[in-house]
């Protein structure tokens, strides 16, 4: 019998089940094509309004920093002034987002270039899919608009968010999903991101910037 | 490095342990660090109980249509364009990820970190056939480096403290300035990520392991505070998952279900930095992520597990809050224990995966003073589990060696000065709590042997109970 034969016989087995047993497959299809919400925390939940204010609270509790910006051609602008109060110098690294590329990156004195990244860009900036706000968390997905390396690789990582885009909890990134790829399917990555990269493995002292950015920085679009 | 299972000399090494200084000095940190955080953590969220309860239902829904949800969750890995190994045993696992990675002729491999990987030996099994493995958490790193298993199974390498890390990198990192200054964690934490960034972009393949493996949608989900596991994953061309046959969710939904109590019970964040959806290779529409995605899906003893007193054990999603407040664990670490799985969750899983006669004593690791079941978010009683293995024990007419041997344990832990000697530490209140505040264990579980004979006396001071029933209390009043 095939590894594969065995595992399944032996769970079926040990629980006393046969392979044909439709209640119990019919139960596993419901639940699957449901795929119902489980308790949803009261945190987050709310106006607009309510779940931006929840959204910033806790994404700077978890050292994230934030911006607003009325109108998302502004953003460029507050991107480079961030850059300059760290001092890092004025280039980013982008996918080919339509909403990033129609940007007026030129007018705020901003080096751009495109594609993923190989290791050696220190700033990049990505376009989130959408904020929850029960944990200050941004949710990204892979493909040539936002490629997944600009989530990781460069030390300063730049998210553009709509206000407008901040729901609640992660089951509504989960229904956005849903609309946008199929029901079942998902793109190749999806990146739920709550802060910049830390470890606490020496002795337990929180450090920021382990492998990921040393830096997150959310601007916020709208309001 | 292969972890051998050093269970049945469980004394010898807890004596060993007690006599250690450095480590006792590191062990401090998770009695204080990780116990406050999740208590802030969990009160700050008033559904945190409820999310508990529904946490433990989802996952024995989950044991109980196991096999139904495998097969969903291996043809959706399939749709999108993954492959799916089963493998009954350690040893099959290892084979198959060793070939995968000969196959490709790879010659060093990323690894994100996992405990199934510990558990089936990979790091070993690659090395001999010639294939470098990098871990690349920094605990698990400095513990590689040191030939070391790790000691926590969130924590690798909470038995070390800052200068034996910083020890090993001045004899590791040979080709650095002698003179550098490693005098802070966070210089330490720099050149880690320095060296394992080359690594990183060197990588033929990327091991990661899974915390979740959602049926809907065939996604491998992994949580990381570092981001290595990330970057194990998108930068090699082949990314392999390793993860044990019960980590299956239904649905995205489940996954966010348990999300919200996983972090907060292993490390008292809200969540995790990177919590990761990996649903197979790169699309057609990707500029990078890996072109060959593998799950290897490991049964290893669980499926055995199923329909036993031990099946509730499969409900464990491993965020280490047992040991975190184990009174045995704060006492003599995680390596005492000899095998992969420390503190309560792995004295109730070792004897399941290696057996009981190579792990032997460790059931008996525990003071029963209960504070493990009243943290762990799928509620598993860890306690009863440890008892049925001793009752095992009783069937397999073992049992004036086993009484013994116990008997044996706990005179041991008692008796302990070390055990003993910090005094404000969980110990001292789970025995007072034991001794329902008279001052002596008038019966003690399976030892009423013993205690129907006499008493142990017990350590004064606030109990344990009153202390938590202040805290609960505290907590109800609360809008
Ligand atoms: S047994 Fe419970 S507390 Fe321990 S690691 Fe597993 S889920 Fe966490």
């Amino acid at each position: 019998m095939s590894a594969r034969e065995d595992i399944l016989s032996n769970v079926r087995r040990s629980l006393g089940v046969s392979g044909i047993d439709a209640p119990r497959r019919a139960s596993v299809e419901a639940r699957l094509a449901a795929h119902e919400c489980g308790i949803a925390p009261q945190r987050g939940q709310g106006d607009a309004a309510a779940r931006l204010k929840m959204f910033v609270e806790q994404a700077q509790a978890v050292a994230t920093s934030i911006g607003h910006v009325a109108s998302v051609d502004e953003a460029p602008v507050l991107i480079a002034e961030f850059l300059r109060a760290h001092n890092l110098p004025a280039r980013l690294r982008m996918g080919d987002d339509a909403r990033l590329r129609d940007l007026p990156w030129g007018a705020a004195s901003l080096e751009i270039s495109h594609g993923a990244s190989a290791g050696d860009d220190l700033n990049s900036v990505s376009f989130a899919e959408a904020g929850v706000a029960e944990t200050g968390t941004l949710a990204l997905v892979s493909g040539a608009h936002n490629p997944t390396t600009l989530n990781f690789l460069p030390d300063n990582h730049i998210v553009i968010l709509r206000a407008s885009d901040i729901e609640a909890h992660y089951e509504s990134v989960w229904a956005r999903l849903r609309e946008r790829y199929g029901a079942g399917l998902m793109p190749r990555t999806v990146n739920l991101v709550t802060g910049p990269s830390r470890s606490a493995d020496i002795e337990q002292k929180l450090l920021l910037g382990a492998h990921g950015p040393r830096r997150l920085h959310v601007v916020i679009v709208g309001d | 490095m292969t972890v051998y299972p050093s269970s049945p000399q469980f004394k010898k090494n807890a004596r060993a342990a007690l006599a250690d200084g450095q480590l006792q000095k590191a062990l401090g940190n998770v009695r204080t660090n990780f116990i406050a955080k999740r208590a802030a953590v969990a009160d700050r969220l008033p559904e945190f109980e409820a999310l508990r309860d529904q946490a433990r239902d989802l996952r024995d829904h989950v044991l109980a249509h196991l096999d139904v949800y495998l097969e969903a969750y291996e043809r959706k890995v399939l749709e999108s364009g993954g492959h799916v190994h089963w493998v009954r045993t350690a040893e099959e696992a290892s084979r198959i990820i060793v070939d995968l990675a000969k196959s490709r002729g790879a010659r060093s491999v990323a690894k994100g970190k996992s405990m199934v990987s510990e558990e089936i030996g990979l790091n070993a099994a690659l090395e001999r056939a010639g294939i470098k493995a990098v871990e690349t958490d920094l605990g698990e790193y400095i513990i590689q480096l040191r030939g070391e298993a790790p000691s926590h199974i969130i924590a690798p390498a909470v038995h070390l403290n800052q200068e034996d890390v910083e020890a090993e990198f001045r004899r590791v990192h040979t080709w650095l300035p002698k003179d550098r200054d490693l005098s802070e964690p966070e210089s330490l934490l720099a050149e880690a990520r320095a060296e394992l960034r080359a690594k990183f972009l060197a990588a033929d393949i990327g091991v990661t392991g899974a915390n979740f493996l959602v049926a809907e949608t065939g996604t491998s989900i992994i949580v990381t505070n570092e981001g290595n596991g990330d970057l194990s994953q998108i930068l090699p061309r082949v990314h392999v998952v390793v993860a044990s046959i019960e980590k299956i969710v239904p649905t995205l939904e489940d996954a966010a279900s348990l999300l919200r109590v996983l972090a907060r019970s292993a490390t008292g964040q809200e969540m995790s930095v990177y919590t990761t959806l990996s649903t197979g290779p790169r699309r057609a529409e990707d500029v990078d992520g890996p072109q060959e995605y593998h799950v290897v899906l490991v049964d290893n003893g669980r499926s055995n597990m199923l329909g036993s007193e031990f099946e509730e054990m499969l409900r464990c999603i491993r965020c280490g809050a047992c040991m975190n407040h184990c009174p045995v664990y704060h006492a003599v670490g995680g390596h005492a224990y000899g095998w992969v799985y420390p503190g309560p969750m792995g004295a109730v899983l070792t004897p399941s995966l290696i057996g009981v006669d190579k792990a032997g004593h460790l059931p008996n690791a525990s003071t029963f003073c209960g504070r493990c079941e009243s943290v762990c978010p799928v509620r598993i009683p860890l306690p009863k589990l440890m008892r049925h293995w001793r009752e095992r024990e009783f069937e397999r007419h073992l049992s004036p060696a086993v009484s013994r041997a116990f008997l044996g344990l706990w005179a041991f832990f008692a008796r302990r000065p070390a055990l003993y000697r910090f005094a404000t530490g969980l110990t001292m209140r789970a025995l007072a709590w034991a001794a329902r505040g008279k001052g002596r264990f008038t019966s003690l579980p399976l030892a009423s042997g013993w205690t129907n004979q006499r008493d142990l006396p017990a350590p004064q001071g606030q109990t344990f109970q009153a202390q938590w029933k202040a805290h609960q209390a505290a907590r109800r009043k609360r809008p």
